[in-house]
């Protein structure tokens, strides 16, 4: 093996510190009060104590499941849209797309709340012709609005990459053997650009179900979420270890789910079935 | 015998950006005829190809499958099918599943889409490839699996994007004759694109040559070669010594400062032409008793025969011989009528035939490079 000049050691070292500090030393944390009690012994108690929270797990996974699938009926036709349009055309797209993802998370979701609330631009609309007001913040459809709205463009700038880079002649393929546009976007399209889709749907899937922000502001305080969750034990209810349990096992989740959804990228799918 | 034109191109222009890629072309193609569209890059052929596919719209002009217009009708209801430059092949699909593809699509039983693969596999060679992934083949058998992903679905007309420009001299050499093969064997109409003007030769019932968006001149193989209608085609297709003559009488060309008995007729008296000779039809006889005496300037060996420069009056002919002349002799060169080919004045004249520019490195660079060939296409 060649060795390693000294300079280019010295390079690691800033990364290094970066991961020790900021990475290795909160997960050894949260592993460490997940396994103490408050006066610091080892205990299984809060891990055990888990059970309570099933139902707030449940309806997380749920909400960012349903937020992931809408994501990707709203952003595949969008990419694949952008990806057959001209390159200037495109350019543009994407610039919009990214636009929001410079502003805060914070921002966003505010101002969603601010067009959404009982007071707000839309429903002063609806009040003026007549239907309304509409009770939309904190309603379940509001949470998953605000998640779908903050996340879309995770879903679909993957996705475009991945459609941009194939070549036109697979269509042009498509077409010649007999398919019509639908069938090429199934026949080919889809299955063509599976990394991609994989991508988008781990890069909803994981903020959505770690949010607190969106459900707390959207949600009007009547959805708990394993974020909000977590938030609370640590900020109000002083019991960081029931937080650190909580966030282990979400964290377990989110590495068990991503761990599935890269079987599926692994899988080549040439091998089919005669 | 009249053949029943299966595709018939009227007045088909296209352009990109303002740069006009067709003009006015005008063809028809028969059933079961293997044609070859020959020209360098940027003539237009594979944009006629892509029109007759389906893939581009002329801006003006009719296209006629079976008698119908079909300017209109989207690729995917055309009963013509495609192979492709560089095959794109589907990738995620196996070479079954490829194969396979057009007959799902047009929902045909599981039991015959089986037969037909297993069939057309054999047929281009690749019998129990199957279950191969497509990016485990070479290059030629891709190329086949994407011949028979075309043949299977029983097209009318086949169409072939330099299918062959890829594969090395050997295993094209080997697939033009499959091809041809293939052509006799399933009776379907070949339309083939290529600027190999040896490929063409040797595949082709009918050539067209192209060259700048027009059409330059459509014949068989042996017409296009023998009787070019202009300087483009006479240089495009083998070698050629074009000169700068005048037809004196009937019968009689001069031409490097000597009158020639030739065959041509129907020219003008005193016409000014372009005159053909081969390189091949050119004899070697000793300085005095040849028709016109030069000096040979370089003799490289080329296996066959030698192929010498010899320079006559300025004028530098090649000349291919068994016979080896050396460097720098003096030669005579004696041309019989037949190998003369006389030809009217075109705006290609003066742009081709002298070989005082001529070397191996020349050669090698005017190949065109198959990688630029999809200008036309994007």
């Amino acid at each position: 093996m060649k060795k390693r000049s000294f300079l280019e050691k010295a390079a690691l070292v800033p990364h290094l510190v970066w991961i020790v500090l900021f990475i290795a030393a909160p997960l050894l944390f949260v592993i460490y009060f997940a396994f103490t009690d408050e006066n610091g012994a080892f205990s299984f108690s809060n891990i055990a104590g888990l059970t309570n929270y099933a139902d707030i797990f449940l309806i997380s996974v749920l909400f960012a499941l349903i937020a992931t699938v809408v994501c990707l009926l709203i952003g595949y036709p969008l990419a694949f849209t952008m990806s057959r349009l001209k390159p200037s055309t495109q350019r543009v797209f994407v610039l919009l797309l990214m636009l929001p993802m410079w502003i805060s998370l914070l921002i966003r979701t505010y101002s969603l709340l601010a067009m959404l609330d009982n007071g707000g631009l839309l429903n002063s609309l609806l009040s003026k012709i007549g239907i309304g007001p509409v009770k939309i913040v904190g309603t379940p459809g509001a949470v998953i609005l605000g998640m779908v709205y903050d996340f879309l463009p995770y879903m679909v700038l993957p996705i475009y990459t991945s459609l941009s880079k194939l070549d036109i002649k697979y269509f042009e393929a498509a077409e010649d053997l007999g398919c019509n546009g639908a069938q090429t976007l199934f026949k080919v399209a889809l299955p063509l650009s599976k990394s991609g889709i994989i991508s988008g749907i781990t890069m909803v899937f994981v903020p959505s179900i770690s949010t607190f922000y969106i459900s707390q502001k959207l949600g009007g305080g009547r959805f708990d979420l394993i974020g909000d969750t977590i938030e609370r034990q640590f900020l109000y209810n002083n019991a960081k270890n029931v937080g650190a349990a909580i966030s282990l096992v979400m964290m377990i989740l989110i590495l068990i789910s991503v761990a599935v959804m890269n079987r599926f990228g692994d899988d080549d799918g040439g091998e089919l079935i005669v | 015998m009249e053949q029943t034109k299966v595709i018939e191109l009227k007045n088909i222009s296209k352009s990109y950006g303002g740069e006009t890629v067709l003009d006015n072309i005008d063809l028809y193609i028969r059933d079961k005829e293997f044609v070859t569209l020959l020209g360098p890059s940027g003539c237009g052929k594979t944009t006629t190809l892509r029109i007759i596919g389906g893939f581009e719209t002329p801006d003006q002009g009719e296209v006629y499958f079976d008698g119908v217009k079909i300017n209109d009708v989207p690729p995917y209801k055309r009963h013509v099918n495609t192979v492709f430059q560089r095959y794109a092949l589907f990738p995620h699909l196996n070479v079954f599943e490829n194969v396979a593809f057009g007959l799902r699509v047009a929902k045909v039983k599981e039991k015959e889409i089986v037969q037909k693969v297993k069939d057309t596999l054999a047929l281009v060679n690749l019998k129990g490839f199957e279950r191969r992934s497509v990016a485990t083949l070479s290059g030629g058998q891709q190329q086949r699996v994407a011949i028979a992903r075309a043949l299977v679905n029983n097209p009318k007309v086949l169409l072939l994007d330099e299918p062959l420009a890829a594969l090395d001299l050997k295993l094209r050499k080997d697939m033009q004759n499959e091809l041809k093969a293939l052509h006799d064997r399933t009776g379907i109409t070949f339309i083939y694109v290529t600027h190999d003007q040896e490929e063409a030769l040797s595949m082709s019932d009918t050539i067209v040559v192209m060259a700048d968006g027009r059409i330059q001149q459509i014949g068989t193989p042996t017409d296009i070669y023998n009787e070019p209608k202009n300087a483009f085609v006479a240089d495009f297709i083998g070698e050629s010594n074009i000169l700068d003559g005048v037809m004196v009488d009937d019968y009689r060309a001069k031409f490097a400062g000597h009158e020639f008995k030739c065959l041509d007729s129907g020219f003008e008296k005193n016409e000014p032409v372009d005159v053909v000779v081969r390189p091949e039809d050119v004899d070697i006889v000793k300085a005095e008793k040849g028709m016109l005496r030069g000096t040979v300037t370089s003799v490289t060996f080329k296996g066959v025969h030698w192929e010498i420069i010899v320079d006559i009056q300025g004028f530098k002919w090649m000349i291919q011989t068994t016979d080896y002349c050396a460097p720098d002799s003096v030669i005579g060169l004696y041309i019989e009528p037949d190998a003369i080919h006389v030809m009217k004045k075109s705006e290609y004249s003066d742009m081709f035939g002298d070989y005082s520019s001529y070397s191996e490195e020349f050669d090698e660079l005017s190949v065109a490079d198959p990688e630029s060939e999809e200008e036309t296409a994007e």
